[in-house]
């Protein structure tokens, strides 16, 4: 079945106060993340050196692999590979089972919703726990994340008042949020003492030292990595970087670029297992293979995932991540997933106007506004867009083909127009008339008057 | 005002005027300043009768194969011109950006449409470099930064970015007496009309274009102005339903004192 953007966007923008609330909310995020960035003379050249950086890695990611994994494999770390969600899943389950792990505490990882672990997990009888509080507070709702930095972005404090109240026992209605933030803080302090297993996401996989990064502001990643004696780290293949004097670019840019600050809180570096522990990271591929091929979209594999692209999007703050039912919402997730899947996300691409603000935003420079507007060709090559609009665009292109019929077309529309009663005019085929009135038609065309004017001379 | 640089052998610089179909049909009065404030630089403007449409709204809705025809009759129209110039940034962006599927790397004709077409307020402050207008405006004025006019084809400098701060047009108003250019919250934020998007996704194309008006009330404009039609009539319509008070005008009535 195909989602279906519009639907889902008009029920968002039906709540106007809550509509414009998320609006604000993350217009607030964008404008600090302008002020980060311009407090850094040398911004505009630090997003060359990243798009630079991350396209030469993407085509020899090969061999950056292969010497990430043999300096990880030295440092007592053991590399998985896998090719697809399902095996990603099941790799961690045996890790999990052969430790006899029943409790895991998870710091965000996209990667982990994209593969539907925690559910896999979960019916095989293994408790997850996403630590970090927004990613906390959508697991207890059992909701997806609606933004991939702020994954409760939808949410008001009054919500999570709610939601905290139904499961971890606090006082009804009390929303004040350094209460609420202590409430979470005591539940997780315990699971992070009684899980077995700690499971990060990777933000940078670094091949020169075989180590992995993780950014959090709640330094929930180092918790789960260090407290209990097994570390699971799931990484995209595309999170690698060359050397660690690379990194220096990325970290500049991804906290700035997500939320406006100069650094996230933790920026944490994984070299090894803790004493007497274990760590395995297992690298996913996925479906991101064929982005490598594809001239038209393979620098939608640089991405980062900062989320800036979805705080600057004005249909992403109007309408909110769940409207885009794909794991990456926003103007990064509409390519990824059209991609991946055309006739399941072909309203994705058409969920923007091509503003191009996305693409200014973006720290390491994806050209996303043009991969949208790439996409659009595509799906009418392939035959997804509907009839309706297909034969229509066929018709227009037909009468402008046409100078003498389309200029008597005009001239008709503009006499018969203005006499039609208004309910002719304003019914329910008429959608741009819906919430708008129709231009004014004047008595003439430019046309028609230049050529009066070229008499007169 | 400066005299334009003279063409080939003397002759005064030939310039095709090209008008977006809909403002043809919709707003002849924006189309007539425009022609008036290029004749009244001493330009030798002529308007091809032959021309239709650029294709945008085709292209945009994924059906830029269809729409081979009309670029191929665009180029053929516009070629004999030293300058092309447009009241339009949008339908200037998709001969510069979208064009080149349809033609060889390589197809002198393309090549010099491409580099000859001009929005015109691009034009008459890059090429033309108006140094003054003898025009007066004594109102507030909001100005609606349309997406292609002002990220694509640079009329601006985008919020986004860490580049000097540029406004083309606010530039050019700036050269009329009397006027007063308010500052919006969210200067370049898009108005949500998106060519079919407006209609496709209905919803969210009006929220975006109630908000963009409300800026312009917020700091207390008259008129809300900007360098594309599309945008404006998009927003104008709503204005118009909403009766709100706000007038809207293309710039080049405004610029051309056509008041």
């Amino acid at each position: 079945m195909s989602i279906k953007h519009p639907e889902n966007a008009a029920k968002f923008v039906a709540n106007d106060e809550r509509m414009h609330w998320h609006d604000k909310a993350l217009w607030f995020v964008r404008e600090k993340r302008d002020k980060a960035s311009k407090s850094i003379p040398e911004w505009e050249q630090l997003r060359e050196y990243a798009d630079q950086i991350k396209t030469h890695t993407m085509s020899n990611l090969d061999t950056y692999l292969l010497e990430f994994e043999e300096n990880a494999t030295k440092r007592g770390i053991t590399v998985h590979w896998a090719k697809d969600a399902q095996e990603h899943n099941e790799i961690v389950h045996k890790l999990l089972s052969a430790n006899k792990v029943t409790k895991l505490v998870k710091s965000k990882s996209m990667l982990t919703e994209e593969c539907h672990l925690n559910p896999y997990l979960e019916s095989r009888g293994i408790q997850v726990v996403d630590t970090d509080l927004g990613e906390r507070i959508v697991q207890l709702r059992d909701e997806p994340p609606s933004h991939i930095v702020l994954p409760a972005i939808h949410l008001k404090k009054s919500d999570v008042s709610d939601t905290f109240h139904e499961h971890l026992g606090t006082q009804k209605g009390n929303d004040d949020p350094t209460y609420l933030t202590r409430a979470a803080r005591a539940s997780l302090r315990e699971d992070f003492l009684t899980a077995q297993a700690g499971l990060t996401g990777v933000n940078f996989a670094i091949a020169e030292t075989g180590g992995v990064v993780v950014c959090t502001n709640e330094g929930n990643a180092d918790m789960g990595a260090s407290v209990p004696p097994l570390h699971i780290a799931s990484m995209g293949i595309e999170k690698i970087i060359p050397r660690l004097e690379d990194l220096s670019v990325f970290t500049r840019l991804l906290a700035r670029s997500a939320t406006g600050q100069p650094i996230t809180s933790y920026t944490s570096h994984f070299h090894g297992p803790i004493e007497g522990g274990q760590m395995h990271i297992v690298i996913v591929d996925n479906k991101r293979t064929p982005f490598l091929q594809s001239e038209s979209y393979k620098k939608a594999l640089n991405c980062i995932r900062c989320g800036a692209c979805m705080n600057t999007c004005p249909i992403y703050r109007r309408s909110g991540g769940h409207s885009y039912e794909y794991v990456i919402p926003g103007p990064i997730g509409s390519t990824l997933s059209t991609f991946r899947a055309p006739k399941k996300h072909k309203t994705l691409s058409f969920a923007c106007t091509l503003c191009g603000s996305c693409t200014n935003v973006c720290p390491v420079k994806i050209d996303l506004d043009s991969q949208l507007y790439t996409h659009r060709q595509d799906l009418r090559e392939k035959n997804i867009i509907s009839n309706q609009k297909r034969l229509g665009m066929q018709a227009a292109v037909w009468l402008m083909t046409k100078p003498a019929l389309f200029n008597f077309v005009g001239k008709v529309a503009r006499k018969i127009v203005p006499k039609l009663p208004k309910g002719m005019i304003y019914n329910k085929f008429n959608v741009w008339g819906k919430q708008r009135d129709l231009p004014n038609m004047p008595e003439k065309s430019f046309k028609d008057l230049y050529k009066e004017g070229l008499k007169d001379d | 005002m400066k005299k334009i640089p003279y063409g080939r052998l003397g002759e005064k610089m030939k310039v095709g005027l090209f008008i977006p179909c809909f403002m043809n049909e919709l707003y002849p009065k924006s189309c007539v300043a425009t022609l008036k404030l290029l004749k009244n630089l001493d330009l030798d403007v002529d308007y091809p009768l032959e021309q239709t449409c650029c294709g945008q709204p085709m292209a945009n809705s994924g059906c830029s194969k269809d729409m081979k025809a009309l670029a191929i009759n665009f180029v053929e129209t516009f070629k004999k011109y030293d300058y092309i110039v447009a009241p339009t940034g949008s339908c200037v962006t998709m001969v510069k950006d979208h064009y080149e599927p349809f033609f060889d790397e390589d197809d002198k004709d393309y090549n010099k449409v491409k580099a000859s077409i001009y929005e015109v307020c691009e034009f008459l402050h890059d090429v033309i470099k108006v140094e003054k207008l003898d025009v007066s405006f004594p109102h507030k004025v909001g100005v609606h930064n349309s997406c292609h006019g002002h990220r694509s084809l640079g009329l601006g400098s985008p919020s986004e970015l860490n580049v000097p701060p540029l406004n083309k047009l606010k530039n050019l108003l700036g050269l009329i007496k009397d006027i007063e250019i308010v500052d919006l919250k969210r200067d370049d934020e898009c108005c949500g009309f998106g060519g079919t998007f407006c209609v496709t996704e209905e919803a969210i194309s009006v929220a975006m274009g109630k908000d963009r008006i409300k800026d312009h009330i917020e700091a207390q404009a008259e008129v809300m102005t900007g360098a594309d039609m599309s945008c404006l009539m998009h927003m104008e319509g709503i204005i118009n339903r909403d009766g709100k008070p706000l007038k809207v005008m293309h710039i080049t009535e405004i610029l051309a004192g056509e008041v």
